[in-house]
């Protein structure tokens, strides 16, 4: 019955707290993109009915309303059920996914109470395993409704986010597995709880599962550089052309969720989760105010990833969608292994070896060299440009042909 | 045009060194460009609060004013010039005779449609006596139809809301001759 109730009182914080998260990152990501630009953003929304403004912060709901009266239009040559379902499916798998993202636990103090862990669902011993499988639905969601909405634009997104979402899962779960080689565990507490022990974070010792890991998850999250399932200018928004009012804007949210989920994500597995030097101390279970100061430094590096995440929209063009493929087939994938078999290496010859004070600071230089040297091979490898220009003499088409008749 | 044509001139991009094929230069590039940005002036001017800084006020085209003379009454002779002038024909005046004595005729009614209006400025032009000026007002919004029809009381209450932020030309020449002087 408590454990009930327990549950209950923490998925309304959970969902309350994610739609209100959403809601004010589109904000955000509003603000910092016209601060980019040069502009300013939405800043005059604030209280209905009032000529107060604060900066601008009335506008999420002025933005839900509007969706929500937007006239719901199903075309007549969509099928009904998946196309109502897809939506619907990207949702919880967005949402459900959070029910694992642990904040740390806390002791309230009360006599014959037990320590309550700030996950929803806690003591999950696939956690990790749990975010990525439900994290994989989301292709669902988008191939559902591309195929559903029969329309080639949306068709052709749905293609593009299929190949490149599933594509992105495995140099994503090789960055996964570096982390949970180095902390010998599948449950996202305790790789936080073994990374704040030693207080070395992940991304000191692992760089270059880091970096393996940062961009298949915003591929994953179909951010900027890899949004190639929505691109506007030729796809006029992809999976989602045909949808209009309060699903559109389930698709919206859903996919927002899932950049709030990279972002936790890299936090917990990279970043020390709750963890900050002198701040928040190492131990598995805290007192209220260190665990609220936990879930404090815990949603400030969360902030600092989103902005990363907004920024970074604005840094680098897209990529054109066989570059894309070939930077996860032919790069990606070969660093997550070099930095797995790296990794497993140093555990099994290198760790009993240098076990002490210094055994962190041989790792870390250890796997910044490994990421200099692969980046390096990498670079030396993989040509700059796969490109189709024209080009002087026999076409490239040809020589293929040439090179595969002769011997 | 085959690719082997003499009249094509192929060019071939320059070969990337070690660093333009490691990317680096070109993500750190792009990032510092936005960073830059982010923290930089921005361009937006917060209308209505804040107005845009405007490079020559005297020679903007915005609303239309009535000027007055040294007594304060409109300084109108109503010779129609300007409703002759017009090429949208959106002005129309009523002449009557004046009660003053330093002219024959005074617009008894003087109105012009802002709706139609297409600010060449050909009215200001053809004006003999200075009464009809463009100023440099541009936010011009109303919410109805009949409320656009400026009459000579709204012409001259825009007179006296710029006559002196814009004096009127002859009152600007009158002050370069003395300055010269």
């Amino acid at each position: 019955m408590w454990i009930l109730l327990e549950a209950l009182i923490k998925i309304f914080v959970i969902i309350g707290g994610l739609m209100t998260a959403a809601a004010y990152l589109v904000l955000l990501e509003r603000r910092v993109a016209a601060w980019i630009q040069d502009r300013r953003g939405p800043n005059r929304v604030g209280i209905p009915l009032t000529n107060i403004r604060i900066f601008g912060l009335g506008q999420p709901i002025a933005d839900g309303v509007k969706f929500i009266f937007k006239e719901e239009f199903i075309p007549g040559h969509v099928n009904r059920w998946l196309y109502v379902l897809a939506p619907s499916a990207m949702f919880v798998a967005a949402i459900v996914l959070f029910a694992a993202v642990p904040f740390g636990a806390v002791d309230l103090g009360i006599e014959g109470w037990e320590p309550i862990a700030l996950v929803v669902m806690p003591g999950l011993d696939v956690g990790i395993v749990y975010i990525f499988a439900v994290g994989s639905i989301a292709v669902y969601g988008v191939v559902l409704g591309s195929w559903a909405s029969n329309n080639k634009y949306a068709f052709f997104g749905g293609m593009r986010s299929a190949a490149q979402l599933i594509s992105y899962e495995i140099p994503l779960g090789l960055g996964i597995l570096g982390v949970v080689l180095a902390s010998g565990s599948l449950r996202l507490d305790e790789i936080v709880q073994s990374q704040a022990e030693t207080g070395v974070w992940n991304v000191f010792t692992q760089p270059l599962g880091f970096l393996v890991f940062l961009v298949a998850a915003f591929a994953e999250a179909g951010r900027l550089p890899f949004d190639l399932a929505e691109t506007e200018q030729e796809l006029v928004g992809g999976y989602h052309t045909e949808y209009s009012g309060i699903k559109l804007m389930m698709f919206l949210v859903a996919e927002y969720l899932h950049m709030v989920a990279a972002s936790f994500l890299i936090v917990l597995l990279f970043f020390g989760g709750w963890h900050f030097w002198g701040l928040t101390g190492s131990e598995p279970v805290a007192g209220i105010g260190v665990a609220l100061l936990r879930v404090v430094v815990l949603l400030a590096k969360f902030m600092l990833v989103v902005l990363f995440f907004m920024v970074a929209r604005w840094s680098w063009p897209r990529f054109r969608f066989d570059q894309l493929m070939s930077l996860a087939w032919k790069v990606m994938l070969p660093l997550g292994l070099v930095n797995l078999v790296g990794l497993a290496f140093w555990i099994e010859y290198g760790r009993p070896r240098f076990s002490g004070a210094n055994e962190w600071i041989v790792m870390a230089i250890g796997g910044w060299v490994l990421l200099v040297a692969s980046w390096l091979v990498t670079t030396l490898l993989v040509p700059a440009a796969s490109d189709n220009r024209p080009r002087l003499g026999p076409a490239a088409a040809d020589l293929d042909t040439k090179e595969a008749a002769s011997p | 045009m085959n690719s082997d044509d003499k009249n094509i001139k192929w060019v071939e991009e320059p070969a990337l060194g070690l660093a333009g094929k490691s990317y680096i230069p070109l993500i750190v590039g792009g990032i510092t460009t936005t960073l830059k940005h982010l923290v930089g002036p921005k361009m937006t001017v917060q209308t209505p609060e804040e107005r845009h800084a405007m490079a020559d006020p005297l020679g903007y085209r915005g609303v239309h004013r009535l000027n007055r003379d040294e007594q304060g009454s409109v300084k109108c002779v109503a010779c129609f010039l300007c409703s002759t002038a017009c090429p949208a024909h959106c002005i129309d005046i009523v002449a009557a005779e004046s009660p003053w004595p330093d002219r024959e005729k005074y617009p008894q009614s003087f109105t012009i449609d802002e709706l139609r209006c297409i600010f060449c400025g050909m009215c200001e032009e053809a004006c003999p006596v200075d009464a009809i000026e463009l100023t440099s007002l541009y936010d011009l919004s109303g919410k109805s139809r009949e409320e656009m029809i400026f009459d000579k009381q709204k012409l001259l209450s825009v007179y006296d809301q710029t006559k002196d932020a814009e004096p009127m030309r002859s009152v600007r020449e009158r002050d370069r001759t003395e300055k010269t002087n």
